[in-house]
């Protein structure tokens, strides 16, 4: 210990270990499971509320947000302990959010009464709730934090929020059952991902038009088995990750010219995507085998598997100190 | 939550017997205020249902009797849906619902409706085929939600006339495929005395030989009105008896007997068929591939659980709702055009994408393998491969069906 400098010192005692740890939401076990991100073990599971799916942290890491859709609550949760500080109020079954830019406005999909909620998580007060089409799921804010988006599973739609006027102002027809969208780095794209329509819809957040459509092959794996989820951005931006669904394959794309450039084979029915802080590992929830596949960024290779509970949902990294930026990326809470 | 008690679609009178009234049941659900979504901008796209009453046995053993709106409410809740998109588009839909009582025309029913170019049928397949043969149909599509004879696939398809409930066909492959999975392949059939009984038992004929199961030996039961309720532990030792097999297999569609053949059979052997492990468009236990939600809202709508033809009426509504979004329009030309087109796909809970056949209008879908506390599989099992989608592995592929009315390419 005596080989500590006084800041560490510090830091060891306001913060647990300036090890990295990946939340899971185990959706059919009501916990969440907590990974070390360098043994790559599970430290701990804490119960939750129920049917927790899109999970994230605050900015500095010292809560955690969770969705417990059947709670109908977004619990805010010390990621130490596991202890409930409070609810928030999300609406009705929420499934995924996004934290804006300003560290307390969380956009929530609805996903059984077609709405979107926002909800300031300081005043823990209802902003506004605004209709959005059928089954809204996937939900980000781009980087400026002007524009939220919500995609809708049964409408088949992205539809864009104006965060000021708090306003439905636009929704752009997408693939069949769209489940997630993440933004570019520079905010001027949007990704989309088509889980029936087994495509990932590329769209110019500026003029809201689909710009490019990928699609998936995967050698010896029905087409309609191919059914994207998750997407993640890479650190440096050059590749995008897309979660196949049954396909039990993760696709790296690259982000310039949207040729995939691999399949990496995952658990079985991969859902959710979250890097580490760093950007070299990427975690994978596989929903039906019950584990999460812990990827290299590097090499594009499985490195481990880890056992969690039953149906993982989405991951997120916990920002641990202050000496790395704070980065809420989440799966199921696209910055 | 928000504004619900606004969005409530209107609902101008309940369903009604008699085949003159039509009923709008439901038109464009209002905008609430300050939503961005734009008012219709061309007119609302009709979609009719018509439906015959048929007469339905009192049920056996205290089962919720088949509702009188099973189907009908399937279709509204696929208006509910279609709205809630299409508003985003400036489309809009509105459902007429009309009832033929049992001996009543349901051919006038159908010439008396304003605009009939989409009309979900929920009928017997000699009232379909009745009704796709009129000249006032010709220019119709129909959307079957009601009669799952194989024929209307086979050699008396036309082209007029779409499938969503799966065929009897499909629904016994799909248990056979689950049986010849387990190596369950010794089947002893006992079939009821209805008609639809001795389709059923074909469909399982036809099965076997598909893929390779072996029907051992068949028995007939009728229990003539009886209440076999209480003879049931000696009545069914006789027509389940026979050589080595390792399922009985029930066809009795009204339910007669069935539910009370499972463990009564003489040997101890799983019950599968009508009764038993069930090969199912949808039921009670379905939740996977975000089912429990459509589930959920129907349960909300109906005050009861979603049944198979409750499915396929949303379904129906459903698809013409896509076509629509797809081809940005309320035009019925426009909507049949992309409803029909070989690359349509569109969602239905099933986990994957759904498409009309091109050779015969029949929708590709998995089937369920249920017994009411769980799925025990769906369908197509695995291993069962396909050269276009393993989703044809389950009923008449192109080679097997008699149908010429769709003269177009394969797809």
């Amino acid at each position: 210990m005596s080989r500590l400098t006084p800041l560490a010192l510090v830091l060891c005692l306001a913060g647990p270990a300036l090890a990295e740890e990946i939340f899971v939401s185990n959706e059919r076990d009501n916990t969440v499971s907590v990974i070390d991100g360098d043994s790559l073990e599970v430290l701990r599971t804490f119960p939750v509320g129920r049917r927790p799916r899109g999970l994230t942290f605050s900015q500095d890491g010292r809560s955690l947000y969770v969705c417990a859709s059947d709670s109908d609550a977004v619990q805010v949760i010390d990621p130490e302990t596991g202890q409930v500080r409070h609810n928030l109020p999300s609406g009705e079954d929420p499934e995924q959010f996004a934290l804006a830019p300003d560290g307390r406005t969380l956009f929530i999909a609805n996903e059984e009464n077609a709405t979107t909620t926002v909800v300031d998580a300081q005043t823990r007060k209802v902003l506004a709730q605004i209709d959005v089409g059928i089954e809204p799921e996937g939900v980000a804010v781009s980087p400026d934090g002007r524009t939220a988006v919500t995609t809708s599973e049964t409408t088949n739609m992205v539809h864009w929020i104006d965060t000021q006027t708090l306003a439905a102002v636009d929704a752009t027809p997408v693939g069949q059952r769209p489940r997630f969208a993440a933004f570019t780095a520079d905010g001027s794209r949007l990704w989309a991902s088509a889980e029936i329509g087994g495509t990932v819809s590329v769209i110019d957040v500026a003029t809201r038009k689909v710009v490019e459509t990928i699609a998936f092959a995967v050698k010896g794996i029905a087409a309609d088995r191919i059914q994207p989820v998750g997407v993640q951005m890479s650190k440096d931006g050059r590749h995008a990750f897309v979660a196949l669904g049954p396909s039990d394959r993760v696709a790296v794309v690259d982000t310039a010219t949207y040729r995939v450039e691999s399949y990496i084979l995952v658990g079985r029915r991969v859902w959710q995507l979250a890097l580490n802080a760093a950007g070299t590992r990427l975690f994978t929830t596989n929903g039906v085998s019950g584990d999460v596949t812990v990827i290299d960024t590097a090499t594009f290779r499985p490195i481990k598997t880890v056992k969690v509970g039953r149906f993982p949902w989405g991951a997120a990294a916990r920002p641990m100190s202050s000496a790395q930026a704070p980065d809420g990326r989440a799966a199921g809470a696209a910055p | 939550m928000g504004s619900s008690g606004a969005r409530r679609p209107r609902m101008r009178g309940g369903l009604r017997a008699g085949p003159r009234l039509a009923v709008i049941l439901a038109a464009l659900a209002p905008i609430p205020e300050g939503q961005a979504a734009p008012a219709p901008a061309g007119p609302l796209l009709t979609i009719q249902y018509l439906e015959r009453r048929v007469e339905r046995p009192v049920p056996v053993n205290n089962e919720d009797p088949i509702p009188d709106d099973e189907g009908a409410k399937g279709a509204e809740l696929g208006l509910r849906d279609s709205n809630a998109t299409g508003r985003f588009l400036g489309l809009g839909f509105e459902l007429g619902a009309t009832i033929v009582e049992p001996g009543d025309d349901i051919r006038r029913a159908f010439r008396d409706l304003a605009d009939r170019r989409f009309v979900v049928l929920n009928a017997p397949a000699a009232d379909v085929l009745a009704l796709a043969d009129l000249p006032e149909a010709k220019g119709s599509v129909l959307l079957n939600i009601g009669a799952p004879d194989t024929r209307l696939r086979d050699a008396d398809c036309r082209r007029n006339l779409l499938h969503v409930l799966p065929s009897r066909a499909m629904l016994a492959d799909a248990l056979v495929q689950f049986l010849a999975f387990k190596r369950w392949s010794r089947i002893l059939l006992v079939s009821g005395p209805a008609p639809g009984d001795a389709l059923y038992a074909e469909a399982l004929r036809r099965s076997a030989r598909k893929f390779s199961a072996r029907i051992v030996a068949e028995s007939r039961y009728d229990p003539q009105g009886g209440d076999v309720r209480d003879t049931a532990l000696r009545e069914f030792a006789l027509p389940t008896r026979g050589p080595e097999h390792d399922v009985v297999a029930v066809a009795d569609e009204a339910g007669a007997f069935g539910a009370s053949l499972n463990y009564n059979t003489a040997s101890p052997r799983p019950l599968v068929g009508t009764q038993g492990l069930a090969p199912s468009a949808w039921g009670r236990p379905v939740e996977a591939w975000a089912a429990v939600q459509l589930q959920g809202r129907f349960r909300k709508l109906a005050g009861r659980a979603m049944r198979p033809v409750d499915w396929a009426g949303w379904m129906a509504v459903h698809a013409v709702g896509e076509a629509a979004v797809k081809a940005r329009s309320t035009d019925p030309a426009a909507v049949r055009d992309a409803l029909t087109a070989p690359g349509f796909e569109i969602g239905g809970f099933k986990g994957r994408p759904l498409s009309f056949r091109a050779w015969n209008g029949q929708l590709r879908q998995p089937v369920f393998l249920l017994w009411p506390g769980a799925v025990t599989a769906t369908a197509p099992i695995e291993g069962f491969l396909h050269h276009r989608t393993e989703l044809d592995t389950l009923g008449l592929d192109e080679p097997e069906s008699a149908c010429r009315a769709f003269s177009g390419t394969s797809g």
